[in-house]
């Protein structure tokens, strides 16, 4: 007698998963009689409801029991299970609802016409102005933040020791979190009114490559620095010098994750808008040349057929933001395959 | 070329320095406190006041919506999930940040601002006598309430990602000692996992704050342009800096563009604050958040 009661004392009693279940599935079945019996209705109310009543049964069922210590347990995982269950709400919200109103008007002739002479009201015109224009500045930006971010990241790893490198450290860290308008705004002011060179798809890619600069240089030095000594120190062995080690050793070994950090932030430059307002500024017809006259691109497209009040503008708005949605996500699933492959990690 | 890093972000400043000094120079001291925003007009007639005080008080909203998600996820991640599973919900929490801001803009404006009426109506009507919940005309939409929802979904990912790396770097050991102890897996979070992890969340949580600041377009979409100072998170109307330099930059005369600029300068510098501390504090973690905006 005496010792089954000091068992139960060390071993109390455990809320099995089936029990756990009914208990909850108990939960809801009465959310859904109140909403049945009650004047309380809609869809929302009911779910928010049935799943408030679902987590108490769960819960009151493991106070019953296992006690005051399991149920605060069971709750915060509760907690992190709804705020996991937000975040994939949202995204899936955000990317399903983009999808259906985009395909609408996405087809082979959005893809291939501009807006040249296509009124707010008119149900024609296309975004292939806006998607050459940015293929031009994105494709500039790489051009300019790539090499210049490759060689700051070898620069920190390799040689930087002493006041410089930690200043260069302090200026990538700002240059982080410069809001990208501000990016923009500077352009403005140093290349098309300083210079006086107008607004262009170059201007635009120089504020791009501003904001892709910090990214690549953060990516590549995790990257570098995650290079095995031993590599390096073969390659010393041999009596190859510094710079043809960096070269033929470390940053093959550190390319694929190198590679990853670059598609990410050409994934992010590719989408943003603010400072292409106050470089490249949009443009309803077809510009080639990336170094003269203002462009568009697909974000700016997004942007200002958003603003419209007009159906067929909207529609648009949501064919081009299904166009950039998915250029991106390549992008990005993209850098994470290459990820995946790199052994360095 | 590492210098030239430096050389860039001085003559960023300087460049932008020496545009806006005629638009501060008109305005005088009433460039900080006045709350309208006419500076073409004649005389020109603006100032930052309402500007600052729609950008911080939406930031703030947004960190208030966001964090505890946030924090949730990151831990659900490390603490709770199987391996497997949790770096797939990784890898979908950073699809979120990679989501253009334009897209977050559209979205929010057409599907999310009208669903959120009904929830904005609740909170006037039950809450209504807290200040910041007073709505007196009955007019909901684009509102501060809503702009920080949709600025919470792009905060949120990346204090999800930077904390998810913190709480990976608490030291098995912790954990361990504390389960050893018969500690339940919540109570291992709350005396192990989070008080080796305090000053590593603060700094994601200013990262976010960070982003949240300098959001420009989807903020330009959602909220209706009014400038005032104003406690009522769910009347329509509202602003920030960065929006309000998208939404007036093509209209700008001169003194405008110059006006517009100075702006950008404040939010660059109330931005520059953010990020020092939070790379103050980051650093002393030793977390580095690599190829993580």
């Amino acid at each position: 007698m005496s010792t089954r009661a000091g068992a139960s004392i060390l071993r109390s009693g455990r809320l099995g998963h089936a029990q756990a279940m009914a208990v909850t599935g108990g939960g809801v079945a009465l959310a859904a009689v109140a909403f049945w019996l009650t004047p309380l209705q809609g869809r929302a109310g009911f779910l928010l409801v049935a799943y408030l009543a679902g987590v108490v049964a769960y819960l009151l069922a493991a106070a019953r029991i296992e006690g005051r210590r399991s149920v605060v347990d069971r709750l915060a995982a509760v907690l992190m299970v709804t705020t996991v269950g937000i975040c994939l709400l949202a995204l899936g919200s955000v990317l399903v609802y983009t999808a259906v109103r985009g395909v609408k008007a996405l087809d082979w002739y959005f893809l291939t016409h501009s807006m040249n002479g296509v009124g707010a009201r008119d149900d024609a015109g296309g975004a292939y102005h806006a998607i050459v224009g940015t293929l031009q500045q994105v494709l500039l930006a790489t051009l300019l933040a790539v090499p210049s971010g490759l060689l700051v990241a070898i620069y920190l790893t390799e040689y930087g020791r002493g006041r410089l490198a930690s200043v260069v450290r302090t200026v990538i860290d700002v240059m982080v979190g410069i809001p990208s308008i501000v990016a923009g705004l500077f352009i403005y002011a140093f290349w098309v009114l300083g210079l006086g060179r107008g607004f262009s798809g170059f201007a635009a890619a120089m504020a791009l490559a501003i904001l892709m600069l910090p990214i690549v240089v953060r990516s590549a030095e995790e990257m570098i620095k995650l290079v095995p000594p031993e590599l390096r120190e073969a390659a010393y062995a041999l009596g190859i010098p510094r710079w043809r080690a960096i070269l033929r050793v470390v940053l093959p070994a550190a390319s694929a994750g190198i590679t990853t950090g670059v598609m990410l932030a050409v994934a992010r430059v590719t989408g943003e808008t603010a400072p292409l307002l106050l470089t490249a500024f949009g443009f309803d017809s077809i510009n080639n040349d990336p170094f003269s006259g203002p462009q568009s691109s697909l974000p700016l497209f997004v942007f200002g057929q958003a603003s419209s009040a007009f159906g067929a503008a909207v529609d648009r708005a949501w064919a081009g933001a299904l166009t950039l949605i998915a250029v991106v996500l390549i992008l990005t699933v993209a850098a994470r395959l290459i990820t995946r492959r790199n052994r360095l990690v | 070329m590492a210098a030239t890093v430096i050389v860039v972000l001085l003559a960023m400043t300087a460049f932008l320095l020496v545009r806006a000094w005629p638009a501060v120079r008109t305005a005088g001291g009433a460039f900080l406190t006045e709350q309208q925003w006419f500076p073409d007009a004649n005389p020109p007639r603006f100032g930052i006041a309402a500007l600052v005080w729609g950008t911080v008080i939406s930031s703030v909203l947004a960190l208030v919506v966001a964090v505890p998600v946030a924090l949730g996820s990151a831990l659900y991640v490390t603490e709770y999930a199987r391996p497997a599973v949790g770096r797939w919900i990784g890898y979908l929490v950073d699809v979120l940040a990679a989501v253009p801001s334009v897209v977050y803009g559209l979205w929010g404006l057409l599907f999310l601002v009208p669903r959120m009426v009904p929830i904005q109506r609740f909170l006037a009507q039950h809450l209504g006598f807290l200040p910041f919940f007073e709505n007196p005309d009955g007019m909901y939409g684009k509102s501060v309430f809503a702009a920080s929802v949709i600025l919470a979904l792009m905060v949120l990912p990346i204090v999800a990602a930077v904390s998810r790396e913190v709480f990976r770097q608490v030291p098995p050991d912790l954990r361990e000692a504390a389960l050893a102890l018969g500690a339940t897996r919540w109570e291992v979070i709350r005396t192990s996992v989070l008080p080796a992890s305090v000053s590593g969340v603060i700094g994601a949580v200013i990262l976010g704050l960070g982003r949240a600041l300098g959001e420009t377009i989807a903020v330009a979409l959602v909220l209706a342009a009014t400038f005032d100072v104003s406690l009522r998170i769910l009347e329509p109307g509202g602003n920030t800096i960065a929006a309000n330099i998208a939404t007036k930059f093509g209209e700008a005369g001169q003194l405008g563009r110059s006006a517009l600029i100075a702006s950008g300068l404040v939010l660059f510098a109330i931005t520059l604050v953010a990020t020092m501390a939070a790379r103050g504090v980051i650093r002393r973690t030793g977390v580095t958040a690599a190829g993580r905006p």
